[in-house]
């Protein structure tokens, strides 16, 4: 995974100094709440708009051509960080990163969404049907100027985990 | 992974053949056809498994679509792992060709599939990787293209070899390349393995054997295709990849029902 998937700016999906550009990061946790090394995350969203972005550029990447995807592999501690904008959503609606994990000893990806606080949570109706503690899982934690967001494969803490209606599994 | 931290497993290889034996039995004739995320032959698995289960979402629209890639992204010479160094890497040079679809049969055109992989003597060009089998200089063993309008994909490469890991007591993988696909959809993505036809490792690999429904394990094993084969240069396999679901229409939610 780490071999084969990394490339220079895969976290970048824009540069530092853009203006607007925020921080996304986390620690991917396993079962005995040791961080997970040899993980790789992967976020789609859309721009601060709302809108998706239909445009190349993810591999090669320039600091500005925002494209809405990037991939970010954990570091030694299990940390990943994305530079990235904060992902839009229509008014009433609840903006999220769309979220993909994989990871040595997982054997398939696991897909779920990292939430912004303060969003309209509240309309969601995934959010909605889980109880308070698995609701919390799915929330970033606000932090000076970007968002937290820790993943939990499994434990007390597991975050929520999704498969998508239409899909044969 | 720091593999030197990872301690030595003492489990034997006939103690995990069981435990895979003991997981067929159970499932079988069940309806199975993704890996098991809970396969405990696999030791890393025991920890790195949801234990709750999934909760079922419709898509929102981000993931109806998967990331855009193209010319600017991918080079045809990305395709080509036997280039760009200042030899030929040894080995067996073949063409791995083949299409990627969708649950109903459609072509997902002009989408990136990425692979990497050991060389012909089972290591892997990183630092991660002790097995004490030669380095080649002149093969990284990773590459990258974009489909055709039809799914199409193709590299030139050469065949990997198996190597040993840590799972068990003289542990062996399978020879394998790793495949990384996207769909249309971001619900599509997809990691997973390609292997070659007749490995001797297959019942003895808790990886190849979390799948358990024998039929959609095979799905991961090439075909040797002879059409593919170019004389006097490289044998040719074959090997399709469906991704899950189809290409939907994403139906904004009324109102509430975000």
């Amino acid at each position: 995974m780490h071999l084969g998937l990394r490339y220079a700016g895969d976290n970048q999906l824009v540069g530092d100094a853009y203006v607007g550009a925020v921080r996304l990061h986390g620690t991917v946790y396993d079962g005995a709440g040791d961080a997970v090394p040899d993980a790789l995350v992967e976020i789609s969203q859309p721009g601060p708009d709302g809108r998706l972005v239909r445009r190349e550029g993810s591999l090669r990447r320039d600091e500005t051509t925002f494209t809405g995807w990037g991939r970010c592999a954990t570091d030694a501690a299990g940390h990943y960080s994305f530079s990235t904008l904060t992902p839009g959503a229509p008014a009433g609606r609840a903006a999220f990163f769309a979220i993909v994990v994989f990871a040595r000893g997982l054997l398939n990806r696991l897909f779920t969404r990292a939430y912004l606080p303060g969003s309209d949570l509240d309309a969601d109706r995934l959010l909605s049907a889980l109880d308070a503690s698995r609701r919390q899982t799915l929330i970033c934690v606000a932090e000076n100027g970007g968002y937290r967001f820790d993943i939990h494969l499994q434990g007390a803490d597991e975050t929520v985990f999704l498969a998508y209606r239409g899909d044969a599994e | 992974m720091k593999a030197a931290a990872t301690p030595a497993r003492t489990e034997s290889q006939r103690a995990i053949t069981a435990e895979i034996a003991r997981i067929a039995a159970d499932y079988q004739g069940k309806d199975a056809p993704q890996p098991l995320l809970n396969y405990p032959p696999y030791r890393s698995s025991r920890l790195r498994h949801p234990k709750c289960p999934v909760v079922c979402v419709d898509p929102d629209e981000v993931e109806c679509w998967a990331p855009c890639f193209g010319s600017r992204d991918v080079e045809p010479v990305d395709a080509d792992l036997t280039t760009g160094h200042s030899g030929q890497p040894i080995g067996e040079r073949i063409i791995v060709t083949g299409r990627v679809l969708d649950a109903a049969g459609k072509p997902v055109a002009g989408q990136l599939v990425e692979i990497w992989q050991a060389n012909a003597a089972g290591r892997y060009n990183h630092q991660l990787d002790q097995h004490p089998a030669p380095i080649d200089p002149n093969f990284t063993g990773v590459g990258r293209c974009l489909t055709e309008p039809d799914g199409t994909y193709r590299f030139l490469t050469v065949r990997p070899g198996p190597y040993p890991w840590r799972n068990h007591q003289n542990a062996w993988r399978p020879a394998h390349i790793h495949f990384s696909i996207f769909g249309t959809a971001f619900t599509q993505r997809l990691v997973t393995q390609m292997y070659f036809p007749g490995d001797p490792l297959f019942g003895l690999d808790p990886i190849y054997q979390s799948i358990v429904d024998p039929v959609a394990r095979q799905r991961l094993i090439a075909s040797y295709d002879h059409e593919v084969t170019q004389p006097e240069y490289a044998t040719g396999y074959r090997w399709d990849i469906v991704v899950a679901g189809s290409r939907r229409t994403w139906a904004e939610p009324n109102g509430d029902h975000g």
